[in-house]
């Protein structure tokens, strides 16, 4: 499946990114800059499929105060949902 | 279902792999060398699967996200592999040699810096994402690391009106003795590079006659752990540190204490850092240490057979048309990545009537061995496999098709990293990595190159996706 980058509000407080078919370092890149755009408590849902962009998306979000409140792997995709800090 | 077949998928590429060397064995015990290279080439792209290693991350999600796992896993790679490196040229059984030193090993570390931020790896990164499926990568070694680069050295006409006059003058002197100096890139090599020096901090203190004192405290302390502590300090000071005080202030008010920190709070804020993702610090060690040992398994075959490179065993099964004027094939004897996806780009074009052999680089230096006798070729495709098994064993292997966005980003990238890995006679392994824990101080030449260009490219990166945020965020 070919890359197209998705940024959508689906709420009041809720988002959700879709980086699939992105590679390094777009879906930190992306990611980072979504949670820039969010207010404190609000929910992201991010989709993305490059192994290689979790650890740094898990630190990245961990060092800027946020929180991961659920992650798992299904079909090679990744998904976090992550609350803005 | 998906994990079995997955498991499957690892258990068949390392069959094959175990086929092609028992092949290999009962052809000619001197294919044994091709052996070892596959072999630690595949230990490699284990590790750095596992480990998520890339040299394009180090810098880049430093600047891009402030996350330094990647930076510090690379540091401790580095120093573990300096002490390894150290003892083995103590006890001569080093393959390493310094490069000629100089101001290009900056510009072209600039170049690849740009290159790989916009490709989404470095030249090792993208061989062990191939192995995980992403195409974009493929397109970057395919295009930039194997064709570019074959057709960077290989390009004269037009190109050897850019030539300072003084490469001409020495050139002309090779090319009176015989020598095949025909592209821009020959011109560099016997008019520029070859008269640069080359030396490493052990053999500056001991005056040109190193002992195991001088390799352990010139290369390994001197230009290796030191370097690398310091820039870990200044990482720690200017990326997690704040952070962390941040926190234990915190703990400290919520338990009643002064939320004054101490000097122990800092080393617990480094250790912190250190081991903030274990998995690719781990990796750091592993990947030293496995280096080290495969320098060591180099010369042992070196010395086992009597020979300085594979081309004179080439030489003793006939393969004639495979080595160089000078009898040898590019069999650096460590760790490296670039050169022999050039070759693979020569051999290609080649065979659709492009003359490869007219040049220094591959006619005089290198050699065009055909694939299935290409050593450090072999390490690539071990590189590939290696990560391919591990991203199958870990259920993260995807198939992915790049977008034209994606296909530009890779083609661009690779180009960049192509040309910014030949004047440096390297890249981010052979120029930098190697070449920093070898005592050469071209290495932390070339890695600063690296970090400007990756700052550039982030910089770039930054802006880009910034246009697209704003665009998708017109419809909320």
């Amino acid at each position: 499946m070919a890359a197209e980058m998705k940024f959508e509000k689906t709420g009041d407080t809720t988002y959700s990114l879709d980086v699939c078919g992105y590679v390094c370092p777009h879906p930190q890149m992306y990611c980072k800059k979504s949670l820039q755009k969010m207010e404190e408590g609000d929910i992201l849902s991010l989709i993305f499929d490059n192994p290689s962009s979790k650890e740094t998306i898990i630190q990245m979000v961990e060092a800027q105060g946020d929180e991961i409140l659920e992650e798992k792997i299904e079909g090679g995709k990744i998904y976090l949902e992550i609350e803005k800090g | 279902m998906e994990e079995k077949r997955n498991t499957m998928w690892a258990y068949v590429i390392t069959g094959a792999l175990i086929l092609i060397t028992l092949i290999y064995a009962s052809v000619d015990v001197y294919y044994m060398y091709l052996a070892v290279y596959i072999w630690f080439g595949f230990a490699y792209g284990l590790m750095l699967q596992y480990g998520r290693f890339c040299f394009a991350s180090a810098s880049r999600d430093l600047f891009a996200a402030g996350v330094p796992r990647m930076a510090v896993g690379i540091l401790v790679a580095l120093m573990f592999f300096s002490v390894v490196e150290a003892i083995l040229e103590s006890v001569h059984m080093s393959t390493f040699h310094p490069a000629p030193f100089g101001i290009h090993m900056l510009l072209a570390g600039c170049v690849f810096g740009v290159g790989m931020v916009l490709s989404g790896g470095c030249a090792s990164g993208s061989l062990y994402k191939v192995g995980e499926g992403n195409m974009t990568s493929l397109l970057a070694v395919i295009f930039g690391l194997c064709l570019g680069q074959a057709i960077f050295v290989d390009v004269g006409g037009v190109f050897l009106k850019l030539v300072p006059e003084a490469w001409m003058d020495k050139a002309a002197q090779y090319k009176a003795a015989g020598f095949p100096v025909t592209s821009w890139f020959d011109h560099y090599l016997v008019g520029y590079v070859w008269h640069k020096p080359q030396f490493t901090v052990a053999s500056l203190l001991s005056g040109g006659d190193p002992k195991a004192v001088h390799f352990l405290f010139g290369n390994a302390l001197i230009n290796a752990i030191i370097p690398a502590l310091i820039i870990m300090l200044i990482i720690y000071y200017f990326y997690p540190r704040k952070v962390f005080m941040k926190k234990k202030k915190k703990a400290l008010k919520k338990a009643g204490k002064d939320p004054v920190t101490t000097f122990s709070d800092e080393l617990a804020g480094i250790w912190a850092m250190i081991t903030a993702s274990k998995r690719t610090s781990i990796m750091g060690i592993l990947v030293g240490l496995t280096a080290g040992l495969h320098i060591l398994t180099m010369a042992g075959m070196q010395n086992k057979f009597g020979v300085k490179n594979f081309g004179e065993l080439l030489l003793r099964m006939g393969h004639t048309a495979d080595v160089s004027m000078k009898g040898t094939v590019f069999d650096p004897g460590y760790w490296y990545i670039t050169s022999q996806e050039g070759q693979l780009g020569a051999w290609i074009l080649e065979k659709f009537g492009w003359n490869m052999h007219d040049n220094m680089f591959f006619g005089y230096v290198n050699g065009l061995p055909e694939l299935w006798r290409n050593p450090a070729l072999w390490m690539s495709l071990g590189i590939i496999f290696g990560a391919m098994v591990m991203a199958r064993l870990n259920n993260e292997f995807k198939f992915k098709v790049p977008s034209p966005e994606l296909i530009m980003w890779g083609f661009s990238g690779g180009l960049l990293m192509g040309a910014g890995s030949r004047p440096s006679l390297g890249c981010n392994i052979g120029a930098f990595f190697i070449r920093a824990a070898g005592g050469d101080p071209n290495g932390w030449v070339y890695g600063t190159g690296m970090v400007i260009g990756a700052f550039v490219g982030v910089s770039f990166l930054n802006w880009f996706t910034e246009r697209r945020m704003q665009k998708q965020m017109a419809d909320f």
